[in-house]
């Protein structure tokens, strides 16, 4: 980042009034928690939380070719899009390795807007106008400040200070309405695992919704969240962090994001890779772990065994907040990927027992 | 923040309570602050012994691990096993019962490299100045702005 400058949300001072504790992510100033990590993650697990994810990239495709250029780029089906419909996909190289994770809307038959990682903006940017084939490529991210709204009660919270029907918001779903005034582009999509929703809207009116938000809320339970909770919120729920758990060496069925790939939509950059590599077989997989008895918290790096063998590292790891134990998403051999299988993690030297969990570690609570 | 004067401290963020040949070493409310919530901590067994300027132990935040130094050189004589169950003592008593260990002193003159409570405080004073100099490297630097950190 030498001679880069660190990038600020339009909600800085309002971090800073808050409270917030702010560290460099991404290139950018943000607030890693403001009254504490923990006390931040609860609150979304049983209330709700407010975010500013302002750093996530906005990258708009429109024109006559637009669905076309999509469905080059994206591993998922974009032709099953509605207008108002979100999806979730990969983007990959020709190797079939990730370029980047990324959600798109359908605004109109010929526009979709892609929602990607902060770190990727520019790379995204650059990799999307090269293979577009002739439709528009237009980098807004600075056309938009955005705001996650998560948590049980997101909807209670939400539904007063605006003019969307939030009971027709399906998950995925995306409509323009008000909010507090604001125009918004509004979907009930996240990455905490609970219901919720993202706010999209112009930087200018970000720090006036945001204030409404948590002044509506706090009376039930909402409080703002940092970095660091969302953190340990995805990893609860086995979402993966562009970065750390998937990057240009991985591909989507490495990942167990077999999901996302329509092997069968037509041409896309990576699905002959992909379709060798399914026939093949995957050498590694990314799988769930959980660390036994009261092990230190596995964490990004940690060398994965298997009876003393190295067959794998972590690529995220924390103490679960909710389960009070060590929990981890790591890359390892398919050998011993089968869910119930012991391993274990090196920590300081010290091999520490752990088994390979379904995932999420943490299930929505009914 | 508090800087107790019967301590000592060193530059890595540790506190010496020193009792005879006996110190009770732990870290310092400066360090749990930058810290964040302690969610795991790792000590020496009573026996073992510990080099000054050497890890003898770590403590997690949900983000980091941090290494922990020995301030003396020295065997363990109590290793303040609450911490393993009650991590979080490390933020709500720094200073009390969140002590790390205590350590049979083998060599005395060692302490004359600690710092005494003011020369911390100054010393804690002048990182958190750089620190912010740094996050704002390409600004001015105005005294007003310091003064709203305090």
């Amino acid at each position: 980042m030498a001679g880069e400058a660190v990038r600020r949300t339009p909600l800085y001072d309002a971090h800073r009034r808050l409270g917030g504790r702010m560290v460099e992510f991404a290139g950018w100033e943000m607030p890693v928690y403001y009254a504490g990590i923990l006390e931040e993650h609860r609150a979304v697990r049983e209330h709700a939380g407010l975010f500013d994810v302002s750093h996530m990239g906005e990258i708009e495709v429109k024109g006559p070719r637009a669905l076309a250029a999509c469905q080059k780029l994206v591993t998922n089906d974009a032709a099953a899009l509605r207008p108002g419909r979100a999806q979730y996909a990969v983007m990959c190289l020709p190797s079939g390795g990730i370029v980047d994770d990324v959600i798109y809307y359908c605004l109109a038959p010929d526009r979709f807007l892609f929602c990607v990682n902060a770190s990727n903006e520019d790379k995204d940017y650059r990799w999307m106008k090269q293979h577009a084939g002739g439709a528009r490529v237009i980098n807004r991210s600075a056309d938009f400040a955005q705001l996650a709204l998560q948590g049980p009660k997101a909807p209670t919270i939400l539904q007063p200070l605006t003019t969307i029907d939030l009971t027709a918001l399906e998950s995925f779903a995306a409509l323009e309405g008000g909010i507090a005034g604001a125009r918004a582009l509004v979907s009930r999509t996240g990455y905490t695992g609970e219901d919720g929703f993202e706010i999209y809207l112009a930087p200018s009116d970000a720090e006036r919704v945001w204030d409404r938000l948590l002044a509506e809320g706090a009376p039930r339970g909402l409080v703002p969240v940092g970095l660091g909770a969302r953190d340990t919120l995805r990893l609860e729920k086995g979402l993966m962090l562009y970065g750390n758990d998937i990057d240009e060496e991985t591909t989507p069925l490495e990942a167990g994001l077999g999901w996302v790939v329509k092997l069968d939509k037509g041409g896309f950059i990576g699905r002959e890779a992909l379709v060798r590599q399914k026939a093949e077989g995957v050498r590694r997989r990314l799988v769930g772990l959980s660390m036994e008895g009261a092990a230190a918290p596995p964490r990004h790096g940690y060398r994965i065994l298997h009876s003393g063998r190295p067959v794998g590292v972590v690529t995220s790891g924390t103490k679960s907040p909710t389960l009070g134990r060590g929990v981890a998403l790591g890359l390892v051999e398919r050998s011993v990927s089968e869910i119930g299988t012991k391993l274990e993690v090196e920590i300081r030297g010290r091999q520490h027992s752990a088994e390979v969990v379904a995932l999420p570690f943490v299930r929505r609570q009914k | 923040m508090k800087f107790p004067k019967k301590l000592r401290y060193t530059r890595e963020h540790e506190w010496v309570l020193i009792e005879g040949n006996l110190a009770t070493v732990g870290i310092t409310d400066f360090a749990q602050h930058e810290l964040g919530e302690v969610v795991y901590v790792e000590l020496p067994k009573v026996g073992d012994s510990v080099t000054k300027d050497e890890p003898f132990g770590v403590v997690e935040s949900v983000k980091a691990a941090s290494d922990v130094y020995a301030p003396v050189s020295g065997e363990v004589t109590e290793s303040n096993d609450d911490l393993v169950s009650s991590p979080e003592l490390i933020n709500d008593d720094p200073y009390g019962d969140a002590w790390l260990i205590r350590v049979e002193m083998s060599d005395p003159s060692e302490l004359e490299h600690l710092m005494t409570a003011q020369d911390y405080k100054d010393y804690v004073e002048e990182e958190g100045e750089a620190e912010e100099a740094e996050e704002t490297e390409d600004e001015e630097i105005d005294d007003d702005e310091d003064e709203d950190e305090e």
